[in-house]
Order: structure tokens, then C-alpha cells, then sequence
């Protein structure tokens, strides 16, 4: 057969896109459920993580989530609760003005959980940040990040960069305080947190991103 | 006809060292350059690419005799970009932590020139099981170059290896500073470039004539 005729050539290029087509999307399909569920395990870790749950207790994070996550609030601008339940299912990346709040129970304390997100260097960062009941000082962070650069940026979903929040001054009469700035510059270090060298533009994105989520909630500060 | 035969193994072992992808070759430096700041995601690429080209090399070298000659490139593209997309596919389905770590180096594997190489230079006229084995030992001798530069850009830049603390606290107490140029992109062409000489200087036949 002549594989060179223009005939084989557009019948070969059609039978071969149609075949492809026909096994990514049988692919896709068959494993859309268990990937759906994955993600939202991975969500469910993420906020764990900010709760400083272990990660031995996280293996299991559908049962952890409900032992101690106790509701997923929806609120509104204005600080109201508008549903008791739901908040879970709203994308970090899509937040309007239905915001979520997730209320929690670590050993018999009341802590907040709200999610973050925002811009580093290269792509978006994401995260979720834990405060104690008096909606004041910080309880735990968790962050991650798409594709920021390994060694610098990407130090921001390390422990040790992370560490470096629980205790600060979240805010104070719903102006956000808690802040990153640049290595070694700390003035305040009531609610100030040492950014990463190397990494100021994600650094710097982390601020932003602290600063824009949280000031969204400044009306369920002040009540 | 055997599996080991001399030349298989020789098609398995030469671009491991003598005809190694990046250093004799020049191929895929530009993902060498990006994801070898750190051992951990080097080593993730390198068995990414590895699996992929050899089994890309196999499909391309199964269907080599009915591949219109006109569209070749356009195929080995659309083998490549399925089989990428059907094995991240898989993996965020069955192990979501690596498919999480992986997320961009996946899109890189696609644009990696290797796998384009060695698809056009050998599986297009080659028996399926010989480019099976040309595409293990190629992916296999990336691995090893990006292991190399990931070695000596986590240890010097971070001070660290597999994200484990190498260089004692007691040495950064006396002044000992991590090299921040070593995390930069610029200091793995430079690795690369001394693998290359450390390469050459011990094998005479890979110099070029001067004349």
C-alpha cells in the first residue's frame, strides 16, 4: 500500500485523532469520580493542616474532618451566618460574597478555619488559616502552591516557613495585621512574619493574599 | 533472535554514558535547567521521562511501518501527548500525592526534545523491543545528568539532600553561607557544562578535531 498518498495520508491522520479522542475521554470519564473524591480528601487535609493536626491522624482525613471540624459555615459580607452547612463546597478560587468559615473543635477550644488565595511568582498560591475564638491571634497556616521555584518560593509550604505564624496578631478592629515582609526587616514582631529570601515575589504574594481574603471577613471580626 | 544480544545492550548502555542525551547529544537541557534545583523533583522527572519515552518508543515503533511519512512528526506528537495525559490522568486518580507533586512537570514532559529524538531517530526504524531498550537507557541517562545537577544544587544551594539537613548547623554557626546562585537557573547550565568536560576529558573520542 502506498502510505504516502494524500488519500491514506488524510484517512490515517482522521481514523488516528478519532481513536485518541475516543480513549481520553473513556479515560477521563472512568476516573472522574474517584479524582473528584481526591480532591476534595486533599481539601479536607488541607484544612486539617492549618488545624496542626498530625499527620498520622490526617492518613484517615474523612474521619479526622468530622471529628474536628464541627460545621462549614456559609457568612455573608456583613458578618451574618447565612447557612449552617455548605461552605465546604464553595471554590476557594470562586469566593464572592458568600464567604466560608468553618468552625472547629481542637481539644474542646473553638478555632476558625478560612480559606485563602491568590498570586505568587509563577502561578496561584492557595491556602487556609486557623484563629483562635477571639478571632485575634493566628492558631496555625497551611499553604501551597502550583509551580513556585523549589528552594525558594516553594518554601512556602514548608513547616518551617509556616511556623512562623501561629501566635501573631491576626487583626485588630477587622484591620487585617498579620503581615509578611521582607527577610530580616521584621519591625513589629507582634504581627509581623519573616518572609523567605530569595522568594520575595512569593513572599510578597502571600501578603497579598492574607491581606485580601482576611479583609473580606472584617465584619465577623468586629462582632 | 535474543533479547540481550551485544547490540541491545549496547543500545540499552551507550546513552547512559557515551551518547548520554544531555551531555553528548544536547537534548532536553531546557527542562535539566528547570527542575533540578532540588534532588527530590529531578529524580520525580527523570522516571517520568524514562517511562514515557520507552513506551512512546514502543507504540511509535509498533505502528513505524504504517505512519504516513508526510505527518510523522504530527503522530509521534499526538502518541506522546495521550500517553502524558493518560498516565497523569491515571495518577491523580490512584496516587493523588504524586500526581500533586508532579503537576508541571507533566506539561514538560510534552516539550521534552529527547522524546521527540529518540521517537524520530530510532523507533521510526526499529523493532519494538530494541526501542524499548534505546528508550529506558535514554531516559535513564537524562535521570542521571538531572540526578547529578540536582545533587550539587540542593547540597550547595539549600544545604540539604532529599529535603534532609546534610551540612551541620555548627558550620552555618561558624559563618558557612548556602550559595543562593546555586538555586538560580544559570548554575545548572554551569554543572552541566562541567559534566560535559569531566565527560570529554576522560573519553578522547568525544573531542572534536581542532584544526
Amino acid at each position: 500500500m502506498n502510505t504516502n498518498s494524500n488519500k491514506y495520508t488524510i484517512i490515517y491522520a482522521s481514523i488516528m485523532v478519532i481513536i485518541v479522542a475516543f480513549l481520553l475521554a473513556f479515560v477521563s470519564s472512568s476516573l472522574k469520580e474517584r479524582q473528584d473524591k481526591n480532591v476534595e480528601l486533599d481539601k479536607m487535609k488541607q484544612i486539617l493542616s492549618s488545624l496542626n493536626i498530625s499527620d498520622s491522624e490526617k492518613a484517615d482525613a474523612e474521619k479526622a474532618y468530622q471529628k474536628y471540624v464541627v460545621a462549614d459555615r456559609i457568612i455573608d459580607q456583613n458578618g451574618n451566618i447565612v447557612s449552617v452547612n455548605g461552605g465546604f463546597s464553595i471554590d476557594s478560587k470562586k469566593i464572592g460574597d458568600e464567604l466560608p468559615l468553618y468552625e472547629c473543635k481542637v481539644d474542646g477550644e473553638t478555632k476558625y478555619v478560612v480559606p485563602l488565595y491568590g498570586a505568587g511568582l509563577w502561578g496561584p498560591i492557595w491556602g487556609y488559616i486557623s484563629f483562635n475564638s477571639d478571632k485575634r491571634t493566628v492558631y496555625g497556616t497551611y499553604f501551597s502552591h502550583e509551580g513556585e521555584t523549589p528552594g525558594l518560593g516553594a518554601e512556602i509550604a514548608t513547616e518551617k516557613f509556616q511556623s512562623r505564624f501561629p501566635g501573631k496578631v491576626l487583626q485588630e478592629n477587622g484591620t487585617v495585621k498579620i503581615s509578611v515582609v521582607k527577610n530580616g526587616k521584621v519591625v513589629d514582631s507582634s504581627c509581623e512574619v519573616d518572609g523567605i529570601s530569595g522568594g520575595t515575589i512569593t513572599s510578597k504574594g502571600v501578603d497579598k493574599m492574607l491581606h485580601d481574603c482576611l479583609s473580606k471577613y472584617a465584619n465577623f471580626f468586629n462582632k | 533472535m535474543e533479547l540481550f544480544s551485544k547490540k541491545n545492550k549496547e543500545t540499552f548502555l551507550s546513552p547512559l554514558w557515551l551518547n548520554n542525551p544531555v551531555a553528548v547529544q544536547v537534548l532536553g537541557i531546557c527542562s535539566a535547567l528547570a527542575v533540578t534545583s532540588k534532588l527530590e523533583p529531578a529524580l520525580v522527572m527523570g522516571l517520568s521521562v524514562t517511562i514515557i519515552v520507552a513506551f512512546a518508543n514502543v507504540v511509535i515503533s509498533l505502528l513505524r511501518n504504517t505512519i504516513p511519512n508526510r505527518i510523522r512528526i504530527i503522530v509521534q506528537l499526538v502518541v506522546v501527548a495521550a500517553l502524558v495525559t493518560i498516565v497523569s490522568q491515571v495518577l491523580k486518580a490512584f496516587a493523588y500525592d504524586v500526581s500533586v507533586q508532579l503537576s508541571v512537570y507533566v506539561g514538560l514532559i510534552i516539550t521534552n526534545c529527547i522524546l521527540m529524538g529518540r521517537l524520530e531517530a530510532f523507533a521510526m526504524t526499529n523493532k519494538p523491543w530494541d526501542s524499548f531498550l534505546d528508550g529506558l537507557g535514554s531516559g535513564l541517562g537524562y535521570a542521571l545528568i538531572l540526578v547529578i545537577v540536582g545533587f550539587f544544587r540542593e547540597l550547595l544551594g539549600s544545604g540539604t539532600l532529599l529535603n534532609f539537613q546534610i551540612i551541620p548547623e555548627c558550620l552555618y554557626d561558624c559563618g558557612y553561607m548556602n550559595n543562593g546562585l546555586m538555586v538560580l537557573p544559570p548554575m545548572a547550565l554551569i554543572i552541566v557544562a562541567c559534566v560535559i568536560w569531566f565527560q570529554r576529558a576522560k573519553n578522547p573520542d568525544l573531542q572534536e578535531k581542532s584544526n
